[in-house]
């Protein structure tokens, strides 16, 4: 008796902390005068701090923008490094406010979790790295491979799917992380090792041989990668969104960071006005002020921009846009209109 | 009478030994040729170990210390050793060391944790070693609130008026022991304490930073990394746990019986959860439980539970001391007429904690290394949290044993210092006669 009385109220406790919690992130981040980020412990183009102890990358120029669009300072950003196991806890204890952390978006996610992945920032897929020597052209020759995978991660369990859809046999080399499974690779303990693409492509740029090695053709899954709120707060979800959809829209308009000022002072379009808040009140109706998205694009540019300053080709990593290109050059990347 | 034909008169001088059963030979013989099998197990090891020094050797000597990143060092080195040579990429160390001992703490505040560093040594030498004054456990006393106030910054009162909550609760002490006794005098003193904790503490900073205050530039506790974040966890977690195991054990041999009912019920409980899970409550079980938005730091979440792992296994550690202890021990206190807590104080635990000396330096070490474990919880321990970083860059990706090998030269000197020390304590208390 005694016991569920006290289960109850811990169970009341956290409903009440939750339903507190829920609508009230943007009033949280407003007073608290920071906004903070659910980051990565540390990955190559897309989050990690610099020599100097500052964050850089593609998702943490999202975070910036993001930091731009609701306090109207880029710098605004405390950033918390989150692991793949406490991730998901430390968003919805409320520890952080947004996770822009490389996270797929997968149904159980989205539903059991309680979160809300509110746009996709990246579209990744899984892929496969082989020496030139091994003579192997195609994933679907990989019958009888040792493969190198993290385990505890969704690449383990599509790798798992692939070999068996094709009805082939791999040998798993279990590593716990990319730098190892990269060290084991190139020391001959197995003969492929697989990970998201773009980690892949990071990788192979920094080896000392490149030119011996290949990235198979094959992508086996989808890994659509984008910030992630509390199920619940749907003001804050759109605020992250259509942050997110305004850097996208800028880069299809042709706005960047450096001729914002130039186009807002001079531009008739309708559609860059809404954007840049000459226009209409879209700001207004997310809780922020009319300028949220002229803020958000002075950050760190637009959409491509930060993906060439970042993870582009121009960069060591040198990821091609692929699948991210906006949807006019034949990629996903669609911005529904602001209206 | 039969005349000897010949007697020697004198001595003969003493020869030296064959050259077979002297110096290097007879040391090479006895102790690695001794035998076929011995012979050819020494061949063997002889070659393995030429085999691992010719691996590294190379590796070792074309090192390169001077490049900003892997692929000029890659460039370097071969242009140094040809192509195909390996190389040690010392650069990232010789770029990027203060990231594996301070984290991100601002660069230009550098000298407060060194200094914190050092006043450590002042604060733990009239602990340590009996020839230095005793006067300085004063500032042994004070420099919690020091380091504190150091290593975070913010207003000097904030630490200054939490040392007051234990000068409230040794003036209750004082006060209530001639009262009511020894242990709820130290409750009551407790009581009072945490009283001044919750309900004035607050109060008391503000007024007195109104009138006069002393900043230091705060630092977050995000910003920690490294070895400051492994020396700070391990430090607190150290001085803390021994106390308080001291008093587990003394719990767990009590004859109340609730005295020792807690005592083994917290011991094995905590001694039957891995320190992961621990750390894995610190930093997200707690966050449940706790009202939203509250700032409950997580470097104190975890030093607090690393605090009672090492605690229990410490109390285990000090019960086996204890044990080891004749009971004419227990009897002689008894007859001395002294009370428990005295013969506690002045003759069971001295020869008791003397007896756990090494086991107890083995708890520290082990828990010291174990502070690599929070990299699981997202904090940047310096194994494997700020290699990680490190290697997140692009100039640095790639690299793997260079960061290894630079952070576990470091454990092992931190942690061969503590062994040696603890020997040093062996032979400075041995009153024995083995």
């Amino acid at each position: 008796m005694k016991t569920s009385v006290f289960l109850g109220t811990i169970a009341a406790s956290a409903l009440l902390a939750g339903a507190a919690s829920a609508q009230a992130t943007l009033e949280a981040v407003k007073a608290r005068g920071e906004l903070i980020c659910g980051s990565n412990t540390g990955l190559t183009g897309f989050g990690a701090p610099d020599a100097n102890g500052e964050w850089k990358g593609f998702d943490v120029s999202l975070c910036r923008a993001l930091a731009a669009a609701v306090l109207g300072d880029a710098t605004k950003v405390q950033f918390v490094p989150t692991t793949g196991e406490t991730r998901f806890t430390s968003l919805a204890s409320g520890e952080v406010d947004v996770l822009i952390r490389n996270s797929t978006w997968t149904f159980t996610r989205d539903t059991e979790l309680a979160f809300d992945f509110v746009s996709v920032n990246y579209y990744d897929g899984q892929g496969f790295m082989v020496k030139k020597d091994l003579g192997v052209s195609s994933a679907k020759e990989l019958d009888g491979a040792t493969v190198c995978i993290q385990t505890g991660t969704t690449t383990e369990l599509n790798l798992a799917d692939f070999f068996k859809a094709n009805n082939m046999s791999y040998t798993p080399v279990n590593v716990a992380d990319d730098s190892e499974a990269a060290a084991q690779y190139l020391a001959g303990a197995c003969d492929t090792y697989t990970t998201d693409a773009s980690g892949l492509a990071a990788s192979r740029a920094t080896m000392a041989d490149a030119a011996n090695h290949i990235i198979l053709p094959e992508i086996i899954s989808k890994e659509p990668l984008g910030p992630v709120v509390r199920h619940g707060d749907n003001n804050w979800g759109d605020i992250v969104r259509w942050t997110q959809y305004a850097l996208v829209m800028a880069e299809e308009l042709g706005i960047t960071a450096a001729n914002v000022e130039e186009v807002a002072a001079s531009t008739t379009n309708p559609e860059v006005r809404r954007l840049l808040g000459l226009e209409g009140d879209m700001g207004v109706k997310i809780g922020l002020d009319n300028d949220f998205a002229k803020r958000a694009i002075m950050a760190g540019g637009n959409y491509g921009e930060i993906f060439e300053a970042n993870i582009g080709s121009s960069t060591p990593i040198g990821l091609a846009r692929g699948l991210n290109a906006l949807w006019t050059q034949g990629g996903l990347q669609y911005a529904p209109p602001f209206r | 009478m039969q005349t000897l034909s010949y007697v020697r008169t004198e001595m003969l001088p003493q020869q030296p030994a064959p050259l077979g059963e002297r110096g290097a030979a007879k040391w090479l013989r006895e102790n690695l040729f001794s035998g076929p099998v011995n012979t050819i197990m020494t061949l063997l090891a002889l070659y393995v170990i030429y085999l691992i020094i010719a691996a590294i050797t190379p590796w070792l000597l074309n090192g390169v210390w001077n490049a900003s990143s892997l692929s000029e060092c890659r460039a370097i080195i071969a242009a140094a050793a040809g192509e195909g040579a390996s190389g040690a990429c010392w650069a990232v160390i010789n770029e990027r060391w203060h990231q594996w001992l301070f984290g991100f703490y601002p660069q230009d505040q550098y000298w407060r944790p060194t200094l914190a560093f050092v006043l450590l040594f002042v604060a733990i030498a009239p602990v340590l070693f009996d020839r230095v004054p005793k006067q300085l456990l004063w500032f042994t006393l004070i420099y919690p609130a020091l380091c504190f106030w150091l290593l975070w910054g913010g207003s000097v009162w904030g630490p200054i008026v939490a040392m007051i909550g234990f000068v409230v609760l040794a003036i209750v002490y004082r006060l209530a022991q001639p009262l009511i006794g020894i242990s709820p005098a130290a409750g009551a003193g407790v009581v009072a304490a945490i009283l001044w904790w919750l309900f004035l503490d607050v109060p008391a900073v503000n007024l007195l930073a109104g009138l006069a205050d002393l900043q230091l530039q705060p630092v977050r506790s995000s910003d920690f990394g490294g070895f400051l974040l492994a020396i700070t966890i391990g430090v607190t977690a150290i001085s803390f746990s021994l106390p308080i195991g001291i008093l587990l054990a003394l719990g767990r041999q009590s004859d109340m019986p609730i005295v020792k009912l807690l005592s083994v019920g917290f011991i094995e409980f905590i001694r039957g959860v891995p320190l992961i899970t621990l750390l894995f409550t610190a930093s997200l079980l707690l966050q449940y439980f706790l009202p939203p938005n509250t700032e409950f730091d997580i470097i104190l979440r975890v030093i607090i539970l690393v605090t009672l792992f090492a605690a229990a296994y410490l109390a285990e550690v000090i019960r086996g001391g204890l044990a080891a202890l004749p009971r004419g021990q227990y009897e002689a206190a008894d007859a001395l007429g002294l009370d428990y807590w005295r013969a506690q104080r002045l003759i069971i635990l001295p020869q008791a904690l003397k007896i756990s000396i090494p086991s107890i330096v083995s708890t520290f070490i082990g828990l010291f290394k174990d502070t690599t474990l929070v990299s699981f919880v997202g904090l940047l321990d310096p194994l494997r949290g700020v290699t990680n970083v490190v290697r997140a860059d692009i100039n640095w990706k790639g690299i793997y044993w260079e960061p290894y090998i630079y952070v576990g030269a470091l454990f092992f000197i931190i942690c061969f210092g503590m062994s040696r020390y603890s020997m040093y304590l062996e032979q400075k208390l041995k009153t024995d006669h083995r």
